[in-house]
């Protein structure tokens, strides 16, 4: 295939190819922009939480009357949330991943230091561990006589008490770099040790921020005792709704002076969090194809007047010799300059817009595999698009040749 | 002439039926994407309260320590006020109206056996709100700034929560039990709800109904009732609600005329200065007055994602018109015959210009009216996100004429380029390669 005669004809439409290749340049640089922000999105939305997702189903619950004593209730309601049918287990926590209920503290290693690392703190009552499904990977879960009751009434004075803790493997190698955590004293608070006694390989925190950090998470042996608490119950994936409903009933039934709120499974707890960011790959996933179409659409468009165009052109050359897949070649040729002029400006502006989102929606760098990937699309449209019209001008008989217009 | 050019234009398009549908499709999509942004971003920086944001200035002061950082993720601990600032502020009452509030839940208990307790959400404000917001009241009023003083337990209704209560019949000067509390309902609000409810800690909930009842700062202060925005500490110890070290109170002041607004501007400035001596304020002096849009522009009320989705919207945008550039060149081009005709037989460039300006205008409006189509569609499927500006998502006149507007402009700034390289073809050549 010559080049040649492609180029010097292309000079002649220098107006129409130069805005062929700009709509391949931004179509190009945004496709693989947004090709990247629905990765990242994706890539965070299927982050694993660390817990039994499909196996929990929780209710919240919030105290109207202030004279009950909490910890006593939370007792009597757990024993009658394990007597439903399909339970496994059950507990009481303040907060649980992706629930959005933060509580961080500023973890230390020595005591009254300058610099911390934020934690969130998980606080329940016994049994948490194994009905969340966990995963211990080193020390021990906790003793029934390290529990204490966070105290909430009075500013949460279990934090100043409780003996030891559960950390995540994460939080651990951040603290503990290189040495097993287990043993070793945190400080959350002031000068009271905190004995790291096991360490979990993944928990999610309740609301995530940056990547880095999202599983920087501890529990505490701390019974709640806040107005708002959460009942988690454990059962097979099929028994959850049901169990939802026999347990708010159960709940009532034990004492009606509360507010049920989110009987939910985390599978629902997942979507909620997730919602904003499913909707916005479904947004990125349509203006990308959405893209690709009306390119397509302006290449298909072009190709066409220019076959049109050159009929006679066309065929001459079939009259002079040339074979049909001679006549389609040239037209998916041309189709492939005038794209990889295209990708070439593209993967720069690509660079450039990626910059531009970094400073602005704290996006990480574009890696450079996308443009490859981008490229290859772009070609693949630019050849499907033209692959009709090239079609119809490789059709184009000899005859027209000796014809007048 | 125009009516001719109309039916060159009409006789021109139908000739390629599938070239044209793509034009039309192409801006069809582009504005629709854009136009339901746009729409988005309209009614999400709207004027919350047209007759007086003139009037209304948010003071920003400045508490934190040196060693307090800035960090991206978490609310701006400087948007809100201490206990302690607010009230010398109100103290000095250097404007003509000032009040200080802060957002609430409380557990509404109904007297009637049919309704169960349930939470509501408030404000906890001072005397001068209601003047100061013009607030339309149904029946009643407010109350004054010694019942403030008084810590008085009573309350004005917004209107869904007096008719969730009290159904049809007046709330006024009945009794309502808030947490342990009974309050006297003194006012009920001809349904007040402004998007958004610009007065508050907009770092949350800024939009849809946010607040259904409000009482008295201090009363709130008083009975320890929870604040639900955001509470951001330096120091350590005492309580937060009092603390001079703990911001969580917004404060608005009305300012009549320039010469008030630059008085207070140097108030401010004087009381920062005022508090260094007291050894508060450790930073530089740096008191600034926002404006009521200006505030809600500095509190960035529109989410990151929505402003990349017109970002991505006008990308889009701008791809199809390129599109329709190439398409209109080459369609019009392939008409040189025609053109030199026209021009052979005394057309002048100008004539040549406004036949394809028109057509396509022409194009500009089927496509138009395609994206206002589409643009309802994608306002449809905004209404049903979850997020609380969701309910918004309407399109009001101006945004409907400017669909169509910018529909035309679009299409006609794409056909400028084509078409003045049509007027430019020069008749003889042409006629002789025909």
């Amino acid at each position: 295939m010559q080049l040649r005669p492609i180029l010097s004809s292309l000079t002649r439409h220098k107006l129409t190819a130069f805005l062929l290749i700009l709509q391949v340049t931004f179509t190009c640089a945004i496709v693989c922009n947004v090709m990247f922000m629905i990765a990242t999105r994706t890539s965070q939305m299927r982050l694993p939480s660390g817990i039994a997702e499909n196996e929990l189903a929780m209710i919240d619950s919030v105290d109207i009357d202030a004279t009950e004593n909490p910890l006593v209730r939370h007792e009597q309601d757990l024993v009658a949330l394990r007597g439903i049918a399909g339970v496994k287990s059950a507990v009481v926590v303040d907060a649980l991943p992706l629930n959005r209920d933060n509580w961080t503290n500023g973890i230390t290693t020595v005591p009254d230091a300058d610099t911390h690392v934020g934690a969130s703190a998980y606080n329940g009552t016994p049994g948490e561990l194994q009905t969340l499904g966990l995963h211990l990977i080193e020390g021990r879960d906790f003793q029934a006589d390290e529990y204490i009751a966070e105290d909430v009434p009075h500013g949460y004075k279990g934090i100043d008490t409780v003996p030891v803790t559960i950390v995540t493997r994460a939080l651990a190698e951040q603290l503990f770099p290189g040495q097993s955590a287990l043993g070793k004293d945190i400080y959350a608070s002031g000068t009271h040790p905190t004995r790291v006694v096991g360490v979990v390989d993944h928990m999610l925190r309740p609301a995530l921020r940056d990547p880095a950090t999202n599983e920087y998470a501890m529990l505490f042996p701390m019974k709640p005792d806040d107005s708002e608490v959460t009942y988690v119950m454990r059962t097979a994936p099929h028994d959850r709704e049901r169990v939802l409903k026999e347990a708010s009933a159960v709940l009532v039934r034990l004492n009606g002076n509360r507010i049920l709120k989110s009987p939910q499974t985390f599978t629902q707890v997942r979507d909620s969090y997730f919602h904003r960011d499913q909707t916005m790959v479904g947004l990125l996933l349509v203006a990308g194809l959405g893209l690709l179409f009306v390119t397509a659409l302006g290449i298909a468009g072009l190709a066409n007047f220019w076959v049109q165009q050159r009929r006679r052109q066309i065929g001459v050359r079939r009259a002079l010799g040339a074979t049909r897949s001679d006549i389609l070649r040239y037209f998916q040729t041309e189709n492939f300059l005038i794209v990889s002029g295209g990708i070439v400006l593209g993967m720069a502006l690509a660079f450039a817009l990626n910059l531009t989102l970094m400073k602005f929606y704290e996006l990480p760098r574009l890696p450079l595999y996308y443009l490859p990937i981008g490229a290859l699309a772009l070609w693949l449209l630019g050849q499907l698009a033209v692959l009709g019209p090239a079609l119809r001008a490789a059709a184009v008989p000899p005859v027209v040749a000796t014809r007048s217009v | 002439m125009f009516g001719y050019y109309f039916d060159l234009a009409r006789r021109s398009l139908i000739r390629s039926p599938i070239l044209t549908a793509m034009m039309v499709l192409a801006i069809g999509l582009g504005i629709g994407a854009s136009m339901t942004m746009l729409t988005v971003l309209h009614v999400m920086s709207g004027d919350p309260i047209p007759e007086h944001s003139g009037q209304l200035y948010y003071p920003h002061l400045d508490a934190r320590p040196l060693s307090s950082k800035d960090d991206k993720n978490a609310p701006d601990p400087s948007a809100n006020l201490s206990w302690i600032d607010a009230s010398n502020l109100l103290r000095a009452h250097q404007g003509d109206r000032q009040a200080a509030m802060a957002g609430g839940s409380v557990l509404v208990r109904p007297a009637q056996t049919s309704l169960r307790p349930f939470f509501e959400t408030g404000h906890y404000i001072t005397a001068d709100f209601f003047p100061m917001f013009d607030v339309p009241f149904r029946t009643g009023g407010g109350w004054t700034q010694v019942q403030d003083e008084q810590h008085e337990r009573v309350v004005v209704l917004n209107g869904d929560l007096a008719r969730k209560l009290f159904g049809d019949t007046s709330a006024t000067g009945k009794i309502v039990r808030l947490q342990d509390t009974d309050f006297r309902v003194i006012g009920v609000l001809n349904d007040w709800y402004p998007q958004p409810a610009f007065y508050g800690d907009t770092s949350g909930h800024a939009f849809g109904k946010t607040d259904e009842f409000f009482l008295p700062l201090t009363t709130a202060m008083d009975l320890k009732f929870d604040s639900n925005g955001n509470m951001s500490c330096w120091g350590s110890g005492g309580d937060q609600r009092t603390s001079g070290e703990c911001t969580w109170l917004q404060f608005w002041v009305s300012l009549d005329g320039p010469t008030k607004v630059h008085a207070y501007q140097q108030f401010l400035e004087d009381y920062w200065r005022q508090q260094q001596a007291h050894g508060r304020f450790a930073r530089p002096v740096d008191a600034k007055l926002y404006g009521l849009l200006a505030w809600l522009d500095h509190m960035q009320l529109v989410p990151g994602d929505v402003r990349l989705q017109l970002w991505l919207a006008l990308g889009f945008l701008a791809v199809c018109m390129v599109n329709i550039v190439g398409l209109l060149l080459a369609k019009f081009l392939r008409r040189s015959g025609e053109v030199s005709v026209r021009r052979a037989l005394g057309a002048r460039r100008r004539d040549i210009f406004l036949q394809f300006g028109v057509e396509s205008a022409v194009i500009g409006v089927a496509g138009g009216l395609l994206g206002l189509g589409i643009a309802q569609l994608g306002l449809w499927s905004v209404r049903h996100r979850p997020d609380d500006y969701a309910h918004l998502a309407q399109m009001d006149v101006s945004m409907l004429l400017g669909t169509l507007v910018l529909a035309i402009v679009a299409s006609v700034l794409a056909g400028l380029l084509p078409a003045w390289r049509a007027c430019r073809i020069t008749p003889a050549l042409q006629l002789k390669t025909q």
